[in-house]
């Protein structure tokens, strides 16, 4: 007897510590759930922002990094002579002014006096130099980081002026001079990347977090926040989830369907596009692909509207070649409409190419991304309509890389190009026959002379002339289905203002501040 | 003391047919490292170039040795992904993984013990068939969907912790064992149950053995023989369960960890697959693996402590 009374006590104690530590914990909390955003409370708050990414940082040296999602947040930590504007255009940076000689043949840099890198030195022209050769330089392997920058012909500089001299014209070399600057004798840009952005690089801890803090003795304008805390969340519902919670202030690149879970009472949700050209590309070398007339009889078949509309709630602007609407001049809009949908027209040029009762295909679909698995199942049904039986092969992203992209073992596949510079070239390159990222397997001779002829040209209005028929050249060739650029949807906390979309896939924070 | 060498012979075997069918793994699955890292921007002589620099133009046992070599002077390699040295990406996610698996352990043990021995004197009541449902219920219940409710509910509704934000292990410890406890309930629940529905039925096929209906018939009282004899001869089989439970825990938190957003092992791992970094797969398998197998021993060598008569190679 006196044991089980002894047994009943300990039961008991057991469960009275775990009530009281509930209690304890819920108590602080219990306090918080009451608070609103008032004044007082406006004091008190840090200033500074967590940010959601859905996927981690590759490396921080900013000359190795390759995910995209990486450059979007160094854009912060690292300038080049010259950097882009939410505008598109190439403005000076850490060159205070940039000269082009009318041949194109020479670029002459003056060096901005006194700009600081965040390890307290002093940007001299070693630096300078060390950081372009670095990306143009073959390193012990064989490649340079960036091929384009062979038309380096001649690098010649003193104490406050760098000169190249080309080779051959080149108009896009300017955009390629957004490469970091970075100090020439530090080996740590790995894990504790040193630049001369808004922003310093404070730590890192692996598929958890990455904190920057304003830099203090920036040369422009500073950064309105103290500190900005990125925090990884792989999975969207863990996005959202981290919304609701507070952990949490602002997300980029979701969906409607997310966004919608959020109440407008703690946040706003601004939209941009996301500046990639999503389509369904077709592996132009294999049958029934290599008919002009079956992909054109896709192109009258999808409706991109209609994915637009079914898929994306509306929110998307629908293209009609490898270009969008934020590359300003390059950006044809009439090519959009030159394939209106139309099953009759479709269903003629599959009887003319040989296909009157349609045909099987497969489209390979990057699992990790539900927008393109969404887009995947319209068009599937739209095909129906024309009597082309698809199937989606949904495939994880590293099978995609080796097999869609680096092998071209598919047939179709759905995903977003984007272009990492403002310059056209880097989404119309690509569909040269010769170019060894031709994934499509685009082949058209035509293309390839008028390709050659805008790299080499010297006349801005000629090349982007010259850029302007490439589009039309795939649009009327049918390349690929194009769909749209999608919809860049972002949860923005409710006081925090001065978000910027950029023409390029980056994050500038140092515009972002705390109204109130 | 035999036995315990022939246990940690066996361990280190185990051990090296994990690490090598991890690393064969790799070379079977589509997808190639150097292709993920460059990503888009990928061209030939760059592949190459990042190939040769890992290595992975070697063949497949020259490569397997290396690393092999290299596990055992401590160099685990360096991260593709991250370009840092595995150890040092994962050493805070070991400690974060550790303390969310005791946490549950702890959790199992204080709660299914007791009240599975308590659970035995409801056998044949009223509300036997309420608690046998419930039970069934609570095995029945993954983690992650019991996870999503819990953040939903504790998180978000209640505001116990703030999901998507682990506070850090060492500077923050109590805040942080505070996100991981409900993490950790999560992996305990479906185990919890089994161990009540294993502890019961060890209990009741012990009371209806011979020497407990002479011990009663003697005049002992019934408790008193539960709780004296009863429970001693359950031990052995309580404690291989509790060892296999461990290695429950471990799956367990490889999902959960996703759902709370927790930087432990269990998410770099899945993550890392994704990035084809199989310099840190390898090295987090292995561990796994270690920690696994290490349980196993452990609850083999007390329990044959126990009962000597296992040592002779007989079973519990």
């Amino acid at each position: 007897m006196k044991k089980k009374v002894l047994a009943i006590t300990l039961v008991l104690a057991l469960a009275l510590t775990l009530l009281a530590g509930c209690g304890k914990s819920s108590a602080p909390a219990a306090a918080t759930t009451t608070e609103t955003p008032t004044a007082s409370d406006a004091a008190e708050r840090p200033n500074e922002l967590s940010i959601g990414v859905a996927q981690d940082f590759d490396s921080l040296d900013p000359h190795h990094a390759t995910a995209a999602g990486t450059k979007e947040v160094l854009f912060n930590v690292f300038e080049g002579l010259v950097k882009p504007t939410s505008e598109g255009q190439l403005v000076p940076a850490v060159a205070s002014d940039v000269k082009v000689s009318d041949d194109g043949l020479t670029y002459t840099f003056t060096l901005r006096q006194g700009v600081k890198f965040h390890n307290g030195d002093t940007v001299d022209m070693q630096d300078v130099v060390f950081s372009i050769d670095r990306n143009r330089l073959a390193e012990e392997g064989g490649a340079a980081l960036i091929p384009a920058l062979g038309v380096i012909e001649d690098l010649s500089y003193d104490d406050t002026t760098l000169t190249l001299k080309l080779s051959e014209p080149s108009l896009e070399l300017l955009s390629y001079m957004t490469l970091a600057i970075i100090p020439a004798d530090y080996d740590q840009q790995e894990t504790a990347p040193v630049g001369t952005g808004p922003f310093k690089f404070v730590s890192r801890e692996a598929q958890d977090n990455m904190v920057l803090e304003r830099f203090a003795d920036y040369w422009g304008t500073p950064a309105k926040l103290d500190k900005v805390t990125f925090r990884i969340i792989e999975n969207v519902e863990g996005l959202v989830m981290g919304l609701q919670s507070g952990a949490l202030d602002l997300v980029m690149h979701l969906t409607s369907n997310e966004t919608a879970q959020l109440s407008t009472k703690d946040f706003h949700v601004e939209e941009g596009s996301m500046n990639l050209v999503q389509a369904l590309y077709l592996n132009n070398a294999v049958k029934p692909f290599d008919d002009v007339r079956v992909r054109q009889a896709l192109c009258y078949g999808v409706d991109k509207q209609g994915i637009i509309d079914r898929a994306f709630d509306g929110y998307g602007i629908p293209l009609g070649t490898s270009m969008f609407p934020s590359f300003g001049k390059y950006y044809d809009e009439s090519l959009t409409d030159y394939y209106t949908h139309d099953v009759e027209k479709a269903k003629e040029l599959l009887a003319e190419a040989g296909y009157p009762n349609g045909f099987d295909m497969t489209i390979s679909v990057p699992s990790n991304y539900q927008p393109h698995v969404d887009t995947a199942e319209v068009i599937k049904e739209q095909l129906k309509d024309i009597g082309v039986n698809a199937t989606i092969l949904p495939v994880e992203w590293g099978v995609w890389l080796s097999d869609v992209y680096g092998a071209r073992e598919y047939q179709s596949t759905i995903t977003g190009l984007t272009s990492d510079n403002m310059t056209a070239r880097k989404l119309l390159e690509r569909f040269g026959s010769q170019i060894s990222n031709n994934f499509t397997n685009y082949n058209n001779s035509e293309y390839d002379e008028i390709l050659a002829k805008a790299v080499t040209s010297t006349s801005d209005e000629e090349q982007t002339a010259l850029y302007r028929q490439l589009e039309v050249n795939l649009t009327e060739n049918a390349a690929n289905v194009y769909i749209q650029d999608m919809a860049d949807l972002v949860a923005v906390r409710n006081g925090v203002e001065g978000l910027t979309f950029y023409p390029l896939y980056v994050l500038d924070v140092s515009t972002l501040y705390w109204a109130d | 003391m035999r036995y315990t060498f022939k246990r940690i012979g066996l361990l280190l075997i185990t051990m090296l047919l994990v690490s090598f069918l991890t690393f064969l793994a790799f070379t079977l699955v589509s997808g190639d490292p150097a292709q993920t890292k460059l990503g888009t921007e990928a061209t030939p002589e760059r592949l190459a170039a990042l190939r040769q620099e890992w290595g992975l133009d070697q063949p497949f046992f020259t490569r397997y040795f290396r690393w092999l070599a290299g596990f055992f002077s401590g160099n685990l390699g360096v991260s593709y992904h991250y370009s840092k040295p595995v150890w040092d990406l994962i050493a805070s996610k070991v400690g974060v993984t550790l303390c969310m698996c005791l946490l549950s352990f702890l959790i199992i043990t204080v709660v299914s013990i007791p009240l599975g021995i308590w659970s035995y004197r409801w056998v044949g009541g009223p509300f036997d068939w309420l608690r046998t449902a419930f039970n069934q219920l609570c095995m029945a219940v993954p983690p992650f969907f019991t996870g999503m409710l819990v953040s939903y509910g504790f998180g978000i509704v209640l505001r116990m912790f703030v999901p998507g934000n682990v506070p850090d292990l060492h500077t923050n410890f109590g805040a942080a064992v505070k996100h991981l406890f409900f993490a950790a309930v999560c992996i305990a629940i479906p185990r919890i149950a089994m161990t009540i529905r294993m502890m019961r039925s060890t209990v009741i096929s012990e009371m209806n053995k011979s020497y407990v209906r002479t011990a009663i018939s003697r005049g002992n009282d019934r408790h008193a023989v539960l709780t004296r004899h009863v429970l001693k001869n359950s031990l052995v089989s309580t404690i291989t369960f509790l060892g296999q439970t461990m290695a429950e825990i471990i799956g367990g938190s490889i999902v959960v960890e996703q759902v709370f957003g927790i930087p432990g092992l269990g998410r770099f791992l899945v993550a890392s697959i994704g990035y084809r970094d199989y310099p840190v797969v390898q090295t987090i398998v292995v561990l796994l693996a270690f920690w696994v197998v290490l349980v196993g021993t452990i609850a083999d060598l007390l329990n044959q402590t126990i009962d000597p008569r296992l040592r002779l190679g007989g079973k519990a």
